[in-house]
């Protein structure tokens, strides 16, 4: 297995001159799920977005199947296979469903057979193709963000806690949809704070801190590591939302 | 008779001429989010576009080309898409409520070096005597009235339906998207800031035409016409009517402009001599509180905006499709 999506030393911030990430360092294999887990506030949904090209990279880099990505506009992410499901405001509720995916599907040639595809992944999106997408319940507004991330067939897909607000059975099916994308050879980058759950579909773990990678490892070894599971598997608990 | 059918011509010339300002309004602020507080920038580039290429000359006065009116007009509506274009560029990257002030000033700088540059513009009194499309062919003014308005309800059909063709289109569900979030939207491979541009252009543009039909009507234009009133009654206008949707723009127009002559009318007929000569400020006050009355009660105004047409007569049935939605 080669690695599809590496950063190497990556700074990035908000605000000149004060970095969020400090020296982060992460590769993701082609076709595995790879989840980022840590506290809130330490930087995960800031390194996935200085990914896709929401926020300025002051120094390092991300290397996509060998060229260089650092600082892409969020807009040529679509052209370079990449897609990004945001932690929040992930779809446009004055829109209907079938618009929110027509928004994407826009760019894809076999458009109508991606629709009846998505539509049979997720059929509560396609009972409800022509209401406003903001009459959906949160478990739904997450299924359709990660429809419409879908949609145009990406290489990588990069998801901030797309199980956040849901029921705990909504929240497993949710990632074992994630895990059977990197069947269909998806490469994902998965934001998690369900860590138990997370770390049962991933392949690989990275702990990140205070802007910092802080421990990483095979799924596995990370669940099953004493330190690991006493912050965050319970007994001393890091952030809890 | 013929009295009263020429008023009412008359009346309904100067509401399809603010009905087509709406218009552009709406693609701005209703579908885009682009809050235009410089209406009258636009609808002014236009009418003073179109004067000076299509009006009569004048001794010591720059313009009066006389171009016939399509070509005028197309000026003028090319001058309005300049301004607004140079302005989007400055101003874009603003949000609603700075945007707003923004381009308010660019209304009054409008307004100021139309009364000043005299050589341009004619200055304080303004620019002259225009020679109407068709006005020599047709002769009867009473006909010429009639055929005026036929033209500017031509136009006004013409660029609703374009609009509408536009909102529906997959362009116009982009624009609604990026007027919801635009952070979201470009991660999805849109360019807010050429989106927001090209509506903003369009939207001055067709704002122009409306100028230009102004002009060709009363064969006049003066920094009067420039006044701020214009861009609150436009506003009110759209916000009665229903921001997002075409229909409740034009019939916001017809409404508040039937109501600004009422009211003028009415304060002139049976106010007491002393409170005429307040007329204006009253209808002023008028406006403001329709505007406010109207937020507070029914923000979303009389024709709220609807779910788009295309996509509610699709099935609702799973995996159903209809090849048409895109
Ligand atoms: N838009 C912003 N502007 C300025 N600072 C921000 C912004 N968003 C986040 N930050 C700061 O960046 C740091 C990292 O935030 P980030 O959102 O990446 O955390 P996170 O790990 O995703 O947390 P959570 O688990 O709560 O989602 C925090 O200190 C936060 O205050
Ligand atoms: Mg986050």
């Amino acid at each position: 297995m080669t690695a599809l999506l590496t950063i190497a030393a990556l700074e990035a911030g908000y605000v000149r001159d004060l970095p969020i990430l400090r020296q982060v360092n992460l590769s993701v294999m082609r076709a595995s799920l790879t989840v980022i887990i840590g506290p809130n506030g330490a930087g995960k949904s800031t390194l996935i977005k200085a990914i896709a090209g929401l926020v300025p990279v002051s120094a390092g880099t991300v290397t996509l199947d060998g060229a260089d990505i650092t600082g892409i506009r969020p807009d040529q992410m679509g052209a370079l296979g990449l897609a990004y499901v945001p932690q929040t405001d992930n779809i446009f509720r004055h829109l209907t469903i079938r618009e929110n995916l027509a928004l994407v599907l826009r760019r894809v040639p076999d458009r109508t057979t991606r629709l009846d595809e998505l539509y049979a992944l997720f059929p509560p999106l396609a009972a409800k193709q022509a209401d406003r997408a903001g009459s959906l319940s949160g478990g739904q507004r997450q299924m359709l963000a990660v429809a419409m991330a879908l949609s145009g067939r990406p290489r990588v897909m990069l998801m901030d806690e797309p199980s956040a607000g849901l029921s705990p059975k909504i929240a497993a099916e949710v990632l074992d949809l994630t895990r059977s994308l990197t069947a269909q050879g998806v490469t994902v980058l998965l934001v998690e704070q369900n860590v138990k759950q997370a770390l049962r579909v991933a392949d690989h773990c990275y702990i990140l801190a205070e802007g910092r990678n802080q421990l990483d490892g095979p799924a596995a070894a990370i669940l099953s590591d004493p330190m690991v599971a006493e912050i965050y598997l319970g007994g001393k608990r890091v952030g809890a939302a | 008779m013929i009295g009263l059918i020429s008023y009412l011509a008359f009346f309904a010339t100067m509401a399809g001429i603010l009905a087509i300002v709406v218009l552009g309004l709406n693609l701005q602020w209703g579908y885009t989010g682009l809050f235009n507080g410089g209406v009258v920038a636009f609808f002014g580039a236009g009418a003073y576009g179109t004067m000076i290429l299509g009006g009569r000359p004048e001794p010591g006065q720059f313009g009066g080309f006389e171009w016939p009116f399509l070509f005028a007009l197309a000026g003028g509506v090319l001058l309005a898409g300049a301004i607004a274009w140079i302005v989007g560029i400055l101003t874009l990257r603003l949000r609603h409520d700075y945007l707003a002030i923004a381009t308010f000033g660019v209304a009054v700088a409008f307004e100021s070096i139309a009364r000043n540059a005299e050589w341009l513009t004619g200055g304080a009194k303004g620019l002259r005597g225009f020679p109407r499309p068709l006005e020599a062919a047709i002769g009867n003014t009473f006909v010429y009235g009639l055929c005026f308005l036929a033209m500017v309800m031509a136009v006004l059909a013409a660029v609703y339906w374009a609009l509408q063709r536009l909102v529906q289109s997959p362009y116009g569900r982009a624009l609604r998207a990026i007027r919801e979030d635009e952070v979201a939207a470009r991660s999805l491979g849109k360019n807010p800031t050429r989106l927001r541009l090209q509506s903003f252009v369009i939207g001055s543009m067709i704002m122009g035409v409306a100028g230009g039909l102004y002009v060709a009507f009363y064969a006049f234009v003066s920094p009067q016409d420039l006044a701020p009133i214009l861009t609150f009654q436009v506003w009110a206008m759209l916000i009665v009517g229903g921001a997002g949707n075409n229909r409740g723009a034009v019939l916001g127009a017809f409404l508040i402009w039937g109501a600004w002559t009422g009211s003028g009318f009415a304060l002139s007929k049976f106010a007491p001599a002393a409170m005429q000569l307040y007329t204006g400020p009253i209808q002023y006050i008028l406006i403001g509180t329709v505007i406010v009355v109207m937020l507070l009660w029914r923000p979303q105004g009389l024709l709220p905006e609807r779910i788009t047409q295309r996509f509610t007569k699709t099935a609702s049935k799973v995996g159903t499709t209809s090849k048409g939605a895109f």
